[in-house]
């Protein structure tokens, strides 16, 4: 699935500056991973040492937290917007 | 979009070290950001106690403007060069109606709608501005829940700078109105969740002063003068109790801190506090946590009378909910129907009208009295953050006028209730 996400100021650094990327995956864990592999160091910026999404960090799915979802595992349909936003900003659709 | 370099402070303040992150403990330099590079933590002034404990003394407060800036080395901002109109040194006042009501003998009020845009966000705002103007922004930004709308646009107006406030399109006219004389207000159709997740993606790619996410580690520490204020104005001691309102957590954790300082600094001898949270059933995601044991609150979707609470998605809940637990302290979960109660109560019996999170206020106070977890004696301050000037539509069903004709008579019949013969 090849989707859009949108990079906070503060994940900038690592994407050389661009707001937004596009990857793919098939749910946000996927996601996740990917972006890991273009952009190392990623990855332990939004998840734990348990493995589960920073608490200090929200990503949205097409609008929604996927908190409220199915978390990392939510399922990303193609052409999907994800929205990485920290916590402190709040937000909740 | 590229951002435009930022540039940072003008001079560098003695009393503040660095921004320092909640939760890693990295130090990052005096500029315009919020949140951790590394684990997306929030950013905190961290200051310099050694220097402070050398600059401050009851006097030298006692010496200041009767405003937050008395307090500017707790700040990290200059009264030299303050973008003031007023914040602070609001009345502490001896409640002593309501507390024969409640059964309490050492009742306090602090009444921050004295501030002169009517709410505790002066306090916060004031600072904000300061910053902002020391970062040379030109346009001063914010997502409210109404309050803080009024303060931004107000200083922003006295700082000469654009201001630009969103707020959730179904707030209460004076709120709306109150700010909109000031500068532009931007109505979103959405709750203050959605509005605050706009304007963090807005300020990703536009060089303003949002003041409470780019500029929330300066602005949240204006209000630690509340937590000062009580101490000074108390005599120079720390309360036993203090109630405060909950909507982002920012404030409870503040005063809190303001307390500690004070005692750090040997301001005042010790805290002993109990710090309890007082949230509206419609939207008690920090009062849920605490009851049901949880750290992190799990955001909700708000559904109260109590806008200015109405934050669903609590930045700093987390650390409200440790303080309320590491203090001794309770949260409270106030059913809508008690909001306009306890605003009435606190007017019939001390002259002051709250808004609706003063409301859940008195409410909480009551609850907290008839179960005894604060004694009689004990000392113990509400805060009371907002008029309900701005919020008149939610005691609408709660008071009644009359009206009538410009005749005896028909005041006789109407008011009094008889027909004159």
């Amino acid at each position: 699935m090849s989707v859009t996400v949108k990079i906070p100021t503060p994940l900038r650094k690592l994407t050389n500056g661009e707001t937004s990327v596009a990857t793919d995956g098939a749910t946000v864990g996927a996601i996740v991973e990917s972006l890991e592999s273009s952009y190392p160091g990623m990855k332990e910026r939004l998840i734990d040492v348990s493995g589960d999404l920073r608490h200090f960090v929200n990503i949205y799915l097409n609008g929604e937290d996927v908190r409220y979802l199915d978390g990392l595992n939510s399922a990303v349909t193609d052409n999907a917007e994800l929205s990485i936003v920290p916590a402190v900003a709040g937000g909740l659709k | 979009m590229q951002l435009l370099p930022l540039r940072g402070p003008v001079e560098k303040l003695s009393n503040v070290q660095s921004l320092r992150c909640k939760e890693c403990g990295r130090d990052y330099p005096q500029e315009p950001i919020y949140v951790c590079d590394y684990c997306f933590g929030p950013l905190e002034v961290a200051y310099d106690y050694d220097e402070i404990a050398k600059n401050i003394s009851r006097e030298k407060i006692q010496d200041g403007p009767l405003t937050i800036w008395r307090y500017d080395q707790l700040l990290p901002a200059s009264r030299d060069n303050a973008i003031n109109i007023g914040a602070g040194m609001t009345p502490l006042l001896k409640a002593d109606n309501l507390g024969k009501e409640l059964g309490l003998n050492n009742l306090w009020i602090k009444n921050d709608a004295a501030n002169p845009t009517h709410s505790f966000k002066d306090r916060v705002v004031s600072v904000a501005t300061t910053k902002a103007v020391e970062f040379e922004f030109d346009t001063i930004a914010c997502a409210s829940t109404g309050n803080l709308a009024g303060a931004t646009a107000a200083h922003g107006a006295k700082a000469g700078m654009n201001t630009m406030v969103f707020i959730p399109a179904d707030l209460e006219r004076g709120k709306v109105l109150g700010a909109a004389i000031f500068g532009s207000v931007v109505l979103v159709n959405g709750n203050y969740d959605d509005v605050n997740r706009l304007c963090s993606e807005l300020g990703d790619d536009r060089r303003w002063a949002f003041v409470n996410i780019n500029m929330r580690p300066y602005y949240s520490e204006g209000s630690k003068s509340l937590g000062y204020e009580l101490a000074e104005q108390l005599g120079w001691h720390a309360p036993e109790h203090v109630i405060v309102p909950v909507a982002s957590g920012s404030l409870f954790t503040k005063v809190y801190k303001g307390l500690q300082e004070f005692a750090q600094l040997g301001i005042i001898d010790s805290v002993d506090t109990k710090m309890h949270i007082a949230q509206p059933f419609g939207c008690s995601p920090v009062a849920k946590a605490f009851v049901e044991g949880q750290t992190h609150p799990k955001p909700v979707v708000p559904d109260t009378i109590a806008k200015s609470l109405a934050i669903g998605s609590p930045a700093d809940g987390y650390y409200s909910v440790g303080i309320a637990n590491n203090t001794g302290g309770s949260a409270t979960i106030v059913p809508e129907s008690e909001i306009a109660e306890g605003m009435k109560l606190l007017a019939e019996t001390e002259g002051i009208f709250t808004e609706t999170a003063g409301g859940v206020v008195i409410s909480t106070l009551r609850r907290l009295a008839r179960e005894g977890v604060i004694g009689k004696n004990e000392e113990t301050v509400a805060l009371i953050t907002g008029t309900g000037l701005k919020t008149l539509e939610a005691i609408e069903n709660t008071v009644t006028t009359s009206t009538i004709d410009a005749t005896v008579q028909s005041f006789d019949e109407i008011v009094m209730g008889s027909v004159v013969s």
